[in-house]
């Protein structure tokens, strides 16, 4: 980002006009040519109107019925969701992509439902770190979350522990913005209490909000102190538009009253939404890239070279030059290939021995059941031969014995 | 007076003799020995408990009876904290008293957080089982048990959350569940409904019987007025106990930028109908189920696991059967 030097500096007069101060104009209409990012992520458990204030910020159906929101997909853990949506304004084109958490602090046991989002956003800063590392950066895009909406319930007490480790882990790797959600449940004096209190809260555990930074103007430091004033910020989401003494204005439609969501006595969402996207779009980047960017490279760099042996994840994809890297992701697939090659040679080895087994013992068995069957027909027929054997003989006992009584009778009638 | 009465066999009586006067007789008993009331508000902080109750009775009985103290910690596991009042209207008095479950459903990790509370619900089960089953008994049996237990629901417009349908699940069976929608005046008149037709579906789906259940409905006349009350049911409640001036009447209520909602006003929500329903028409009813059918239910239970019980001496020398 640009800055002009300080003032006290010594300042040159010159003799006429250079045209320098026409830099500014050439800077905008570069900038404005290649469009802007904005990387927007909003934490907080379900029914709590985030896609609802979404759609109401930047005026566009993000969230619909027939691509509903979060809340209306029932999750069982929590995911992280991306939906980019492009905005036209003015000449100015705008790449918007909201990061939805859906399943947030919605189970019973919620223990390290923060931690996919972590996951998240280091994966972002992982990927431009290593876009900013290659050898070719002609496109970078830019997928970093710039900031984190955080939304807290409207209980009147003060933070959930929920909200406290959530916020504590993440106020150092991304802006952190809490908001009071539906906060046309309060009166203003609850409001202000319970704003006190969440502020005290963030105070007593360390937590690091998105800072507004101070300007050099005094008017603008004027309205940033009003802004500091009121954090969190207490918003009402709606895009229905009714008609309240003859202006037709967004809000909610109550038996006692219309809660308007513009009307700065109502919440403060004219507050969000100014500074969101009319006054510190750009700052939330910056503070990205400066900050929380540079403390994510630090960190990552830092555990590679520290030791000379690589404790992160990734192989050397830091200190080896995109050409070797490539060279060994190739031999790397290669080598994977053929280890594959070898598992699947080596299981259809071992079916085609299963089936020959399994065939030579079909085989024994069928052998086995025939010469089983052989021994039986043997064993009847020697069975059957004995029989024969007994019976011939008894067949000749008693041919024998009728002759001998033939023979007898025939003796007998010889005698008479 | 004067009509002919009719005899239990269908005979006529021949005169006035004065049976109708039992429901007097009745009255003044009551009005004399008073009644006990225990309700239970079950639900994570910051649902607006303590106001509702606050709001209910007309008097600070709720644990928090200065206002909401914000500055209270919570507690790192579920507490149990009974408060309670005797209260009078009509000649009539009422121990009141309400049980707190702070701790509910704060926690990052709630897994168990309702089993305090059903401790807690037995084990009032089981003093009055150990009473009853003493040889000397007292005149009247203090009466702990938890008659209704009030269970908040979260105002998020969408679904019933996890917790709560585990809650019910477990806790229908001991105790006469009464759940309301808090906070009500965070929905419009058409989210209020859907979303309560969206709880009342998902509760039906998994069986979740709240009270008044459908099984204990007595005759037609009972059923088709439970009915009518069944399908309001989840209540959409707002509580305040601050005063406003609406149209030259004091009324309860909260001011907002945008208008004031009324708590007693049936157009703004449905605290009235809560009201009539837990106090001018059921709660009788809501004491003779736990004793009729949740405390039976309970005391059956341990009588068969423990193969029959032995009365026990007041004077405690003899080792409990229980």
């Amino acid at each position: 980002s640009f800055r002009f030097p300080p003032l006290h500096e010594t300042q040159r007069n010159l003799e006429g006009y250079v045209g320098f101060a026409n830099l500014p104009n050439q800077v905008y209409r570069k900038s404005v040519k290649r469009g802007f990012e904005f990387t927007l992520m909003v934490v907080g458990e379900s029914g709590l109107g985030k896609s609802t204030l979404i759609n109401s910020l930047f005026l566009t159906d993000l969230y619909s019925k027939d691509y509903p929101g979060p809340s209306q997909r029932i999750k069982k853990t929590v995911q992280v969701e991306q939906s980019k949506v492009l905005i036209k304004e003015g000449g100015v084109q705008l790449t918007l992509t909201i990061v939805d958490t859906p399943g947030f602090g919605d189970a019973v046991d919620n223990s390290n439902c923060w931690q996919p989002v972590i996951n998240y956003i280091d994966s972002k800063c992982e990927d431009f770190l290593n876009a900013e590392s290659r050898v070719n950066r002609r496109s970078m895009p830019d997928n970093r979350v710039h900031c984190c909406l955080y939304f807290i319930a409207p209980s009147g007490h003060g933070l959930k522990p929920l909200d406290i480790e959530f916020m504590k882990r993440l106020h150092d790797k991304v802006n952190v913005i809490p908001l009071i959600a539906k906060a046309d449940t309060l009166t203003p004096e609850e409001c202000q209490l319970f704003k006190k209190q969440i502020m005290k809260e963030i105070q007593e555990h360390k937590i690091k909000i998105y800072e507004f930074p101070d300007t050099e103007d005094d008017e603008d430091n004027k309205l940033i102190r009003k802004i500091k004033e009121k954090m969190p910020l207490a918003v009402v989401g709606s895009n229905v538009v009714i008609e309240v003494n003859g202006k037709k204005v967004r809000g909610r439609q109550y038996p006692w009253g219309v809660a308007e969501v513009e009307n700065g006595e109502h919440c403060d969402f004219t507050v969000l939404r100014n500074m969101l996207i009319r006054t510190h779009m750009q700052d939330l980047k910056d503070v990205t890239n400066n900050v929380h960017y540079e403390n994510y490279r630090s960190k990552k760099l830092a555990a590679v070279t520290c030791n000379g042996v690589d404790t992160t994840k990734t192989k050397g994809q830091l200190t080896k030059s995109p050409l070797a890297q490539m060279e060994e992701e190739r031999r790397e697939h290669v080598m994977k290939m053929k280890k594959m090659e070898a598992e699947m040679e080596q299981v259809f080895e071992m079916k085609v021995k299963e089936k020959k087994q399994k065939l030579k013992d079909s085989e024994a068995e069928l052998e086995r059941r025939h010469e089983q069957m052989k021994r039986n027909l043997e064993a009847q027929y020697k069975d059957l031969e004995e029989k024969r054997r007994v019976f011939e003989d008894e067949k000749n006992n008693w041919e024998a014995q009728q002759r001998i009584l033939e023979q007898q009778k025939l003796d007998k009638e010889k005698f008479f | 007076i004067g009509n002919p009465v009719v005899g239990c066999g269908g005979s006529t009586l021949l005169g006035y003799i004065g049976i109708d006067t039992i429901i007097e007789q009745m009255r003044k008993k009551t009005m004399k020995t008073g009644f006990e009331f225990n309700i239970m508000v079950v639900g994570h902080s910051g649902l607006g408990k303590s106001t509702l109750v606050n709001t209910l009775f007309k008097s600070q009985v709720s644990r928090k009876s200065a206002g909401w103290a914000r500055d209270e910690k919570i507690p790192k596991t579920v507490e149990i904290k009974s408060v309670s009042h005797v209260i009078e209207e009509g000649g009539v008095k009422m121990k009141l008293t309400v049980v707190d479950t702070p701790g509910f459903g704060d926690q990052i990790n709630n897994d168990n957080c309702w089993e305090p509370i059903s401790k807690y619900i037995n084990e009032q089960f089981e003093k009055f089982l150990k009473e009853e089953v003493n040889i000397t008994r007292k005149k009247r049996i203090p009466d702990t048990r938890v008659h209704c237990c009030i269970y908040f629901i979260s105002p998020t417009g969408h679904t019933l959350r996890q917790l709560d349908m585990e809650f019910m699940k477990r806790l229908s069976h001991s105790v006469n569940i009464i759940p309301v929608i808090a906070k009500a005046d965070t929905m419009t008149i058409e989210e209020r409904q859907e979303f309560k037709q969206r709880v009342r579906k998902e509760l039906e789906m998994s069986g979740i019987e709240f009270y008044p259940q459908k099984e204990f409905d007595d005759d037609m006349e009972d059923k088709s007025d439970n009915d009518k009350i069944r399908e309001t049911m989840p209540f959409a409640v707002v509580g305040s106990d601050k005063e406003y001036q609406v149209n030259n009447k004091r009324v309860l209520g909260r001011k907002t930028a945008w208008g004031i909602v009324e708590v007693e006003n049936p157009n703004h929500c449905e605290f009235a109908q809560l009201r009539d329903f837990l106090i001018r028409s059921h709660l009788q009813d809501l004491k003779e189920v736990t004793h009729n059918i949740h405390y039976e239910t309970y005391r059956a239970k341990r009588l068969n696991d423990n193969g029959g019980l032995h009365p026990i001496s007041t004077n405690g020398t003899h080792d409990s059967n229980l």
